[in-house]
């Protein structure tokens, strides 16, 4: 019984299948695998709406939006019809495709990113080989949205939002790269349905997760910092900085593209999370091995509102960087010791198993953290500062 | 020559071909970037996942954001339009593209024709990239990576102010 709950979708497409006509098969498995996709995490982006206003108001001792249905769940509703029913208003100077093109593109790269994540056991839309590159290519597509997005609009303040986004994004995403590789190492694959198989088992009740190594848990932090980076969240939300530059790339955007731009936003803070799920918590895996008769569904989503809630506590306590020490950050520190962990990941791999393995690669980690982190300290942080713009 | 392919074959060649004849320089990199990506799926469609998705990764995540990033620091204005060359560079170029279609029509007429590959099909997962480049390449990988890093290097060392620059 249990099996049959944890496969429920999966038959449930299979049984839709057997009415189907075979010369359709092939476009309607297509669309049946796609279609939860596209229902589920939209879905799952405005409970996230709710979660992180009501969330931000206790951190932040007030109510949040309690007036839309009770206790305000019915916000994302009131929302949606507020931005559906907004004038979409284009400047008149901007680049009328492009501006278009800009929130399509970057929703449309958003929901690809969801095709290579397992959200089960036999639950992934696609397979592919080379699974997590295909992940890490299609989000590259966002910064030329971004991009396109801040150019077209023609205005000051979408530009330099763009800029700042751009380069944060760049900078970031090869932390995240070559944090995502230790994993990629320890399984011998690129393809995310392979990795997610590799931590599967469990050792007593304890499962094999990546996360449970020095190695993995560097890896997973590192990823989840270059996660929130890249996805222009608190404390790396530089490209938005309402007290700077208004509100960033999509300030020119108004009614439906901007709300694109918000679901864009989220959705890559999920498909992040996702990834990191995949790698390096187990993927749909229970977390004890007591309880595998729940279904690996549940478990792929419990995780991913687990993780969404740390995305929305970091945003409600810590305050926002400055660009240089951004940049200082992310390549004097995340870089170098994403690399570190690369190393220490492959030593992993051939020293003996044992205490001894343990206590080598987590003093290494350890003291490289602490090294790098003196050397970015080193760097006249807490001296007077002169502002070269802003005099 | 199915479907998907006429039509992936199309975008690649638009995009190809706007990139050259639109006037906005911006308008450029993002023509020339929705070619790259119709190559990259042409790749993806032949089944050769790596190389689709690495050229996905280099072309529309890194080149078209350097390209644009020039476009962004060398002009004055955005999106200034560009002069479209001269009579003379005008026969070059024409010169040139004959010269490669040339080649290439060589390639295609005297290599094998697909009827003879029609058996076993070669493999070119991701794995046997991995392994051919760690094992049989793996010089040249090398020193490919030593190049590229001391370019990034010289590039920075070119980047960097004289006085007061001390980041």
């Amino acid at each position: 019984m249990p099996e049959m709950i944890d496969q429920i979708f999966v038959l449930l497409k299979h049984w839709i299948m057997g009415y189907v006509p075979s010369g359709l098969q092939p476009l309607c498995s297509a669309i049946l695998s796609v279609l939860p996709v596209l229902v589920v995490f939209p879905l799952l982006f405005a409970i996230t709406t709710v979660l992180e206003r009501k969330g931000l108001g206790r951190m932040q001792n007030r109510y949040g939006p309690n007036r839309a249905g009770p206790w305000g769940i019915l916000q994302p509703v009131a929302d949606g019809v507020k931005s559906l029913t907004k004038e979409d208003v284009v400047p008149r100077s901007a680049d009328q495709l492009v501006h278009l093109m800009a929130p399509i593109l970057i929703v449309i790269a958003s929901f690809l990113v969801y095709s290579v994540v397992p959200v089960g056991r036999n639950m992934v839309v696609a397979d592919l080989n080379a699974g997590v590159l295909f992940f890490f290519a299609i989000g590259s597509m966002v910064e030329l949205a971004v991009f396109m997005a801040g150019w077209s609009s023609r205005s000051k303040y979408s530009l330099l939002g763009a800029m700042r986004a751009i380069a944060q994004m760049i900078s970031y995403e090869m932390p995240m790269v070559l944090s995502g590789v230790v994993a990629i190492m320890a399984a011998g694959s690129l393809s995310t349905v392979t990795i997610v198989n590799m931590q599967a088992g469990y050792t007593g009740i304890w499962p094999h997760w990546y996360l449970f190594t020095p190695w993995g848990i560097t890896g997973y932090i590192l990823f989840m910092i270059a996660a929130t980076a890249e996805s222009n969240r608190c404390p790396f939300d530089m490209p938005e900085g309402e007290s700077e530059i208004i509100a960033g790339y999509f300030i020119e955007y108004s009614g439906f593209k901007f709300a694109l731009f918000f679901v864009a936003e989220y959705l890559g803070m999920m498909a992040s999370s996702a990834m990191a799920i995949t790698l390096f918590l187990g993927g749909w895996a229970a977390p004890f091995s007591f309880l595998t008769w729940i279904p690996s569904w549940f478990w792929f989503f419990a995780k991913l509102i687990l993780m969404l809630m740390v995305f929305i506590w970091i945003r409600g306590t810590l305050p926002r960087l400055r660009m240089d020490q951004l940049m200082n950050f992310g390549w004097k520190f995340m870089l170098p010791l994403s690399l570190i962990n690369i190393l220490s990941a492959g030593l992993w791999h051939y020293l003996p198993s044992g205490f001894t393995r343990w206590s080598v690669i987590s003093l290494l980690l350890l003291l490289s953290c602490f090294l790098l982190s003196r050397s970015l300290r080193r760097n006249k942080w807490f001296q007077e500062r002169t502002y070269r713009f802003a005099s | 020559m199915t479907l998907s392919f006429l039509l992936l074959a199309a975008i690649a060649i638009l995009g190809a071909a706007a990139a050259m004849n639109l006037k906005n320089a911006v308008h450029c990199v993002l023509a020339l970037t929705l070619g790259m990506a119709g190559l990259a799926a042409l790749y993806l469609q032949l089944g050769a996942q790596f190389v689709g998705l690495t050229q996905l990764l280099v072309y529309v995540g890194a080149v078209a954001i350097l390209a644009v990033f020039a476009i962004m620091l060398t002009r004055s204005r955005t999106g200034e339009t560009v002069a479209h060359g001269s009579a003379s560079s005008r026969i070059s170029g024409a010169l040139t593209a004959l010269l490669v279609f040339a080649v290439l029509a060589w390639a295609i007429f005297t290599g094998i024709s697909p009827q003879q590959l029609s058996g076993a099909q070669p493999e070119a997962s991701v794995r046997e990239v991995g392994v051919a480049l760690m094992q049989r390449f793996v010089l040249p990988l090398e020193i490919i990576g030593v190049l590229l890093t001391a370019a990034l290097i010289g590039a920075g060392v070119l980047a960097i102010e004289e006085k007061g620059g001390d980041r």
